[in-house]
């Protein structure tokens, strides 16, 4: 079972809701792939995927609940974010109820704020294009003017950390990076073929690939 | 550029995908399961699942086919339906449903929408607002359990009131059925829609009244609106996915194509 578990690929359960369609989307691929809140299970793992949706006051409380702050932030295997699951590997979050700070994983040394949408309506909802992306392997045949799907108010800034640009209002990080861990703010698990591409990207990496770059 | 979303409603009861003339005399369309999978290879934006049985029997939805819809599509889908609780709304999410519309109950508890909106996040909190236009007092009214003709009433909300009072308690977009052009394909309705929108700063999706090409361009070029839901044109065949987003794309309003 152990040996098994070893070379699984793990989605994080965070306690947040779209735990099984990341699953189903993954398995659609021909992967195989566990849903675990375990910390070996995840220590263990091949790749870790870290969903999300909701608020990141609601995440962190369980993920501290389950006791996987160390875990997730000592993770040396690659990890895929998707949505929160990106916000959670910042530094902080202004998305709560009530306005204030919430502390996430600091993996990623940026902040997540409010969404500059400057005229358009918030929440940022629906599919939009990629205005540029690095040439990190998770994006290997996608190309600028692609569509994904996104739905949030709230975003990571350009930075040094930005891995795809996208813009609604302002331009924003639609991907962030840093050494083993990319998260994308888009859902690719919904994002039709292209998302699909994303999700096998990240599944056939070979991890020396992102480790030493 | 953010694309203007195609939305294929499936109109639900008992497991089966159906479809009325305003809200009434519904017919069986097909099973959901193929019917979703043939949506979303056709390149719709988004699909809405709605149970239309199921605030009016006073019963959850049949979740089952939630999770099996979820298994085979791989663009985001909501689900509306008799959604009451906080845990009637976390069953469907963890089966796998991007975001959960609620009508009736919300006009029963509007609190329920902020309940909603702090757990789940705002973004996969829809309200669904059935609106009737009475020629008689000029007045656009919300009327709740519209799935069952015995039981339809009209509330105590104007409709652009309700708009802005479910936008203050957290909804993240608003679906407005326009009941007087329900199923009959004369095209949206236009003027209620380009109201709505000058009180709705959330998403706001069209819905009732669509019968060919031109009422999709109409209802996007006049009125604003992120999304456009359509369910007998897709259903019979009418108008094919493709050849709606090509001619929209043509002129020059911002669409995914596939």
């Amino acid at each position: 079972m152990s040996a098994e578990k070893a070379t699984m690929n793990v989605i994080v359960d965070t306690g947040c809701a779209n735990l099984s369609s990341v699953k189903f989307a993954v398995e659609r691929l021909g992967f195989q792939v566990i849903i675990t809140d375990d910390i070996e299970t995840i220590k263990k793992a091949k790749k870790v995927i870290l969903p999300g949706v909701g608020t990141a006051k609601h995440a962190m409380a369980n993920i501290r609940a389950k006791g996987l702050v160390e875990t997730l932030q000592n993770l040396t295997q690659p990890v895929l974010g998707f949505c929160l699951g990106m916000q959670l590997m910042c530094n902080s979050s202004l998305e709560s109820s009530e306005g204030e700070k919430v502390e996430c994983l600091g993996i990623i040394d940026t902040d997540i704020v409010p969404l500059n949408a400057k005229n358009n309506r918030l929440p940022h909802m629906g599919w939009n294009t990629l205005t540029s992306m690095t040439d990190h392997p998770v994006f290997n045949g996608i190309n600028i003017g692609d569509y994904f799907y996104f739905v949030h108010s709230f975003a990571a800034p350009i930075s040094e950390y930005t891995a795809a640009v996208c813009k609604y209002g302002s331009e924003f990080s639609a991907a962030i990076t840093k050494n083993n861990f990319i998260g994308c703010q888009f859902h690719p698990e919904r994002s039709s073929e292209l998302g699909s591409k994303i999700i096998k990207n990240f599944l056939k990496l070979d991890s020396t690939e992102i480790l030493t770059s | 550029m953010l694309a203007k979303r195609i939305i294929p409603c499936l109109d639900v009861r008992d497991g089966k995908v159906v479809k009325g003339i305003q809200f009434r005399n519904h017919e069986i369309i097909g099973d959901i399961v193929p019917l979703a999978q043939k949506y979303a290879q056709a390149g719709a934006d988004e699909l809405v699942f709605y149970d239309i049985t199921a605030s009016a029997d006073d019963r959850v939805v049949d979740k089952s086919w939630v999770s099996r819809i979820a298994e085979v599509i791989d663009i985001p889908f909501c689900v509306a339906g008799g959604i009451k609780t906080e845990r009637d709304a976390k069953e469907i999410l963890m089966m796998g449903a991007d975001k959960i519309s609620i009508n009736s109950p919300a006009l029963r508890d509007p609190d329920l929408i902020t309940r909603l909106a702090d757990v789940f996040g705002q973004q996969c909190i829809v309200v669904g607002i059935d609106s009737f236009y009475d020629k008689e007092t000029g007045l656009y009214q919300v009327y709740q359990f519209t799935g069952d003709e015995t039981r339809t009433q009209q509330t105590k909300w104007t409709t652009f009131d309700w708009i802005k009072e479910v936008q203050q308690r957290g909804a993240g977009e608003i679906v407005l059925n326009c009941m007087n052009q329900d199923g009959v394909r004369q095209g949206y309705d236009i003027e209620q829609l380009q109201k709505a929108r000058a009180v709705c700063n959330v998403p706001l999706i069209a819905s009732g009244g669509a019968g060919e090409i031109s009422h999709f361009s109409d209802v996007f070029k006049q009125a604003d609106v992120d999304g456009a839901l359509a369910a007998s044109v897709f259903h019979k065949g009418i108008i094919e996915m493709n050849e709606l987003k090509q001619t929209l794309k043509s002129q020059n309003i911002e669409i995914r194509l596939c």
